[in-house]
């Protein structure tokens, strides 16, 4: 497989199962299930599937946030696991689905989002700092004055989420894995949004991975899409391939059951 | 300016147990540390007549050896709240230290951990403060300190394991290990800082259960021989049956502060669990 | 046929005590509601719609108030009752709300038919029997269709249609002519978002309500249903049509971007670049002077910075505030 090859990320049969109870004789639950994908560079691909469907978990697999009970991820070749924490967090990052509750709600945003520098393998003066986290406010429309200081719980959903896309644009990682980056901004905001980590893609060459439950918001930016059910992958394609010819149930029923807007859905009473 | 009046009195009134907790503490801390500032007599001095009910010399009387009550009760309160804080930092300090590193790193250090803490929570407290204490032949202040600090930390570590472990699967924890802080970074920095409240409340508890178990420890002659404390004040007492021979003022007094300070810790406690609990706060 | 009203809402304004200020929430919004209608009221996070929904029915506890207006729903006059008058014969009886996140109110601990006692004997003074209620309820759950054994359930052991049904079943006992829906969808699943939207149609096309309005901030979801809608912007209504219009051929050019921002799902729709409105909406405690949307309008003239435009009709049944259309 050609395709393979030059995949930046390699995702192989990884299962990850959950077990609870005493010493983990409860019950089981399969979380993530033999799940096998790739990430090519410059790409973006997105996780579509509703909640409790695993997407999650697959991205905190890739994290290295938590240990798959089987099964591989290669970053270039290399087992993650093989690869030194910081090094692969300056290649791998992530924005995660709850803006406030990723930060921590005791300090300013400020300190969180200069946090990153500890990633950089060489000492950062505190000049250059304040100078990268300004350019990255900047390039997401965000007042540095206006928020650097304030506590989360001051700040709008639109805003934090903001914030935690400029987090990862201080580190200029080569693949953000980004999981419902706009579940918390308007209709308007999203699109302003979506259009960045489509620039990063596209300009910047960044791989993106797009976890979210919105088919059209998976539709307009990503290359490819995976849809995930009950832990599984029961789609893998293409944007067109999916949106004409989907192959699964639960995809049909996906994209027929989002309301759209120039379409009305046809009630027959019974 | 009456709205304010009304808010500060809507105040008062959802903090009432904490102010008056508060006011209570404060105003004994304020007993011991002016008493010793106004009233400069020698508890240790036998200088007066022996057993003598109070009098305007003797504000407290005098107790059996001849010396005054009131200057042993301010003494005793301020070496006993001395125990006390000492004794409650070195239990919450291990509670957090044990409590921590089994909620954040789990397996199998935190089931070593667990064992020591259950063992050391089934053991009954008192009755393993006497064996150590009868054991130990120097009883000093910090002798008892240590021994009250060092066998009640466990139930503070399991509340504190209980809120890392939980705290631990927030995403803001997650967000830090990607940004490459370092273990103990997390812990210290970003987890521990959450639940101070908590730690706060752990705290005031330790403190007021030392005192308390100083004042038990003491009663039945295991204190620390030779200082004044509400403990040892009861020993005397208790050894000279002050109750029997109808001395009131010697055995009333400390008694009383113990009590005091027991009803205000504990309404500390209530109030700012009414404060930092939603649910609490709801249902009144 | 001239459709009976059922809601007049009159230059109603009303806002929220912050102690030192306070913040007008809704800024002189009138709207009106006909028997058999189904309005949408569309707008973005903090543009006052929730708000809007509680001043109409009277929902005023502080620190929400009403300053100025008039909301009479089924010729009764919301605001000449007193609150408990509100409790006893308005709320559940004349006008509904089924707030957000309601599709999970059920207390888990009670059956379903211990939840319908309790709905019904919090109206009454002298409450019917359970007999009697248990027989409205069995009416009212076949009417939408959900099997009266449902009663005898707790809500785990229904499924989450079965729940919805469950919930505007109870919500609609005591034969509300009017039900306000509030963001009913935004935490469920398209499917279930689905089955919610037909079962509400189905609350009007019954005629088991008279009229419904639904809030959302989603476009999309809401011109399913809804026959006409109305958008708002920072506390003011920028303008009423009939769904087609408002969607087609938008007056207002709040409501055109509003439109733009919608991603289709269509195959092309990679390869297309949407737009989105940049900036924020302003903040409540200082709106800008004028049209309230002027500072982030591609077509503002000086009038609209100096002169608030009046909601009018601009063509026939089109009512629009902008200054574009009624120059």
């Amino acid at each position: 497989m050609n395709m393979k090859e030059e995949a930046l990320l390699r995702v192989e049969n990884l299962t990850k199962i959950f077990k609870t109870g005493f010493l983990g004789k409860g019950e089981k639950i399969i979380a993530v299930n033999d799940v096998s994908f790739f990430l090519k560079k410059g790409e973006v691909l997105s996780l579509i599937g509703e909640s409790g469907s695993g997407k999650t978990t697959i991205a905190r697999l890739i994290l290295k946030l938590l240990k798959p009970t089987s099964g591989r991820i290669y970053y270039e070749d290399t087992d993650i696991w093989e690869i030194s924490d910081k090094a692969y967090w300056r290649k791998v990052q992530a924005i995660f689905q709850d803006p406030y509750a990723s930060f921590n709600s005791f300090y300013k945003v400020e300190r969180t989002l200069k946090n990153v520098f500890k990633l950089f393998p060489d000492k950062v003066s505190e000049g250059e700092k304040d100078k990268k986290v300004h350019e990255a406010l900047e390039k997401i429309g965000l007042n540095p004055k206006e928020v650097l200081g304030k506590h989360p719980f001051e700040l709008s959903g639109g805003q934090m989420q903001r914030l935690l896309l400029a987090r990862c644009l201080i580190i200029d990682p080569e693949v953000i894995i980004a999981d419902e980056p706009t579940s918390m901004v308007d209709a308007s905001m999203r699109v302003i949004l979506l259009n960045i980590f489509k620039e990063l893609s596209k300009k910047a060459d960044k791989s993106i991975i797009f976890i979210t439950h919105d088919i059209s918001q998976a539709f307009y930016i990503s290359d490819r899409v995976l849809v995930m059910y009950r832990g599984r992958i029961v789609e893998n394609g293409p944007v067109e391939q999916i949106l004409f010819s989907p192959q699964h149930p639960y995809t049909k029923r996906l994209i027929s059951d989002v309301p759209k807007l120039h379409e009305k859905f046809k009630f027959t009473l019974t | 300016m009456t709205e304010r009046i009304v808010n500060a009195g809507k105040l008062i009134v959802r903090y009432k147990k904490l102010l008056i907790g508060v006011t209570m503490l404060v105003a004994i801390i304020a007993f011991c540390t002016l008493g010793m500032l106004l009233y400069p007599i020698d508890p240790k001095a036998i200088i007066f007549r022996d057993l003598q009910p109070p009098s305007s010399t003797n504000p407290l009387g005098t107790d059996v050896f001849g010396r005054d009550v009131l200057a042993q009760l301010i003494h005793g309160t301020y070496n006993s709240f001395r125990i006390g804080i000492l004794a409650g930092l070195i239990a919450t300090l291990i509670g957090i230290v044990v409590g921590a590193a089994a909620g954040y790193f789990g397996g199998m250090l935190d089931d070593l951990l667990n064992l020591i803490t259950n063992t050391f929570l089934v053991i009954p407290t008192l009755a393993l403060l006497i064996v150590i204490a009868s054991y130990i032949r120097i009883r000093s202040e910090l002798m008892m300190v240590l021994i009250i600090g060092v066998t009640a930390w466990p139930w503070t570590a399991r509340a504190i394991r209980a809120q890392v472990y939980s705290l631990k699967t927030r995403e803001f924890v997650d967000l830090a290990k990607i940004s490459g802080l370092p273990k103990y970074e997390i812990i210290v920095f970003e987890i521990l800082p959450n639940m101070l409240s908590y730690i706060v409340m752990c705290f005031t508890l330790q403190m007021a259960g030392a005192i308390l178990s100083e004042a038990g420890l003491s009663a039945i002659g295991l204190g620390p021989t030779a200082l004044i404390t509400l403990g040892m004040m009861l020993r005397w007492t208790i050894v000279w049956e002050a109750p029997r021979i109808g001395t009131w003022w010697w055995f009333i007094p400390p008694g009383l502060i113990i009590t005091l300070i027991a009803v205000s810790f504990l309404l500390i406690n209530n109030g700012l669990d009414e404060i930092y609990n939603p649910r609490l706060r709801r249902m009144r | 046929m001239k459709m009976s009203l059922v809601l007049e809402a009159r230059h109603i304004e009303g806002g929220y005590d912050l102690g030192s200020s306070f913040l007008k929430a809704v800024d002189d919004c009138s709207l009106y509601a006909y028997e058999g209608e189904m309005l949408g009221v569309a707008g973005e996070s903090g543009c006052g719609k929730s708000t809007l929904a509680k001043l109409i029915m009277g929902l005023t506890k502080p620190p929400l108030r009403l300053v100025k207006g008039k909301s009479i729903i089924d010729d009764i006059d919301v605001y000449k009752l007193s609150w408990n008058e509100r409790k006893k014969i308005l709320w559940g009886k004349v006008v509904t709300m089924i707030p957000q996140a309601s599709m999970n109110a059920l207390n888990p601990t009670k059956k379903i038919k211990d939840v319908v006692f309790d709905v019904v004997r919090e109206k009454y003074s002298t409450p019917p029997s359970k007999s009697e209620i248990l027989d409205m309820a069995k009416k009212r759950f076949d009417e939408i269709g959900l099997d009266p054994v449902a009663l005898d359930m707790y809500p785990i052991e229904l499924s989450g249609g079965m729940k919805q049904r469950a919930i505007i079943a109870i919500s609609t006992l005591l034969n509300p002519s009017f039900l306000i829906a509030d963001e009913p969808t935004s935490a469920l699943d398209v499917s279930t978002q689905k089955l919610l939207l037909e079962l509400l149609y189905m609350l009007i096309k019954r005629n088991i309500v008279k009229t419904l309005i639904f809030i959302s901030h989603d476009i999309a979801t809401l011109r399913q249903i809804c026959d006409k809608m109305c958008i708002m912007y920072a506390g003011k209504i920028l303008e009423i049509s009939d769904t087609e219009d408002v969607i087609n051929r938008p007056l207002h050019p709040y409501t055109e971007k509003l439109m733009e921002s919608v991603i289709p799902l269509i195959p092309s729709i990679r390869k297309k670049t949407l737009k989105g409105i940049p900036g924020a909406p302003p903040n409540l405690l200082n709106p800008p002077s004028g049209c309230r949307f002027h500072p982030r309008c591609r077509y503002a003239m000086p009038l609209c910075k100096e002169k608030e435009p009046p909601l009018r009709e601009a063509k026939k049944g089109r009512f629009v505030s902008c200054w574009l259309h009624l120059g």
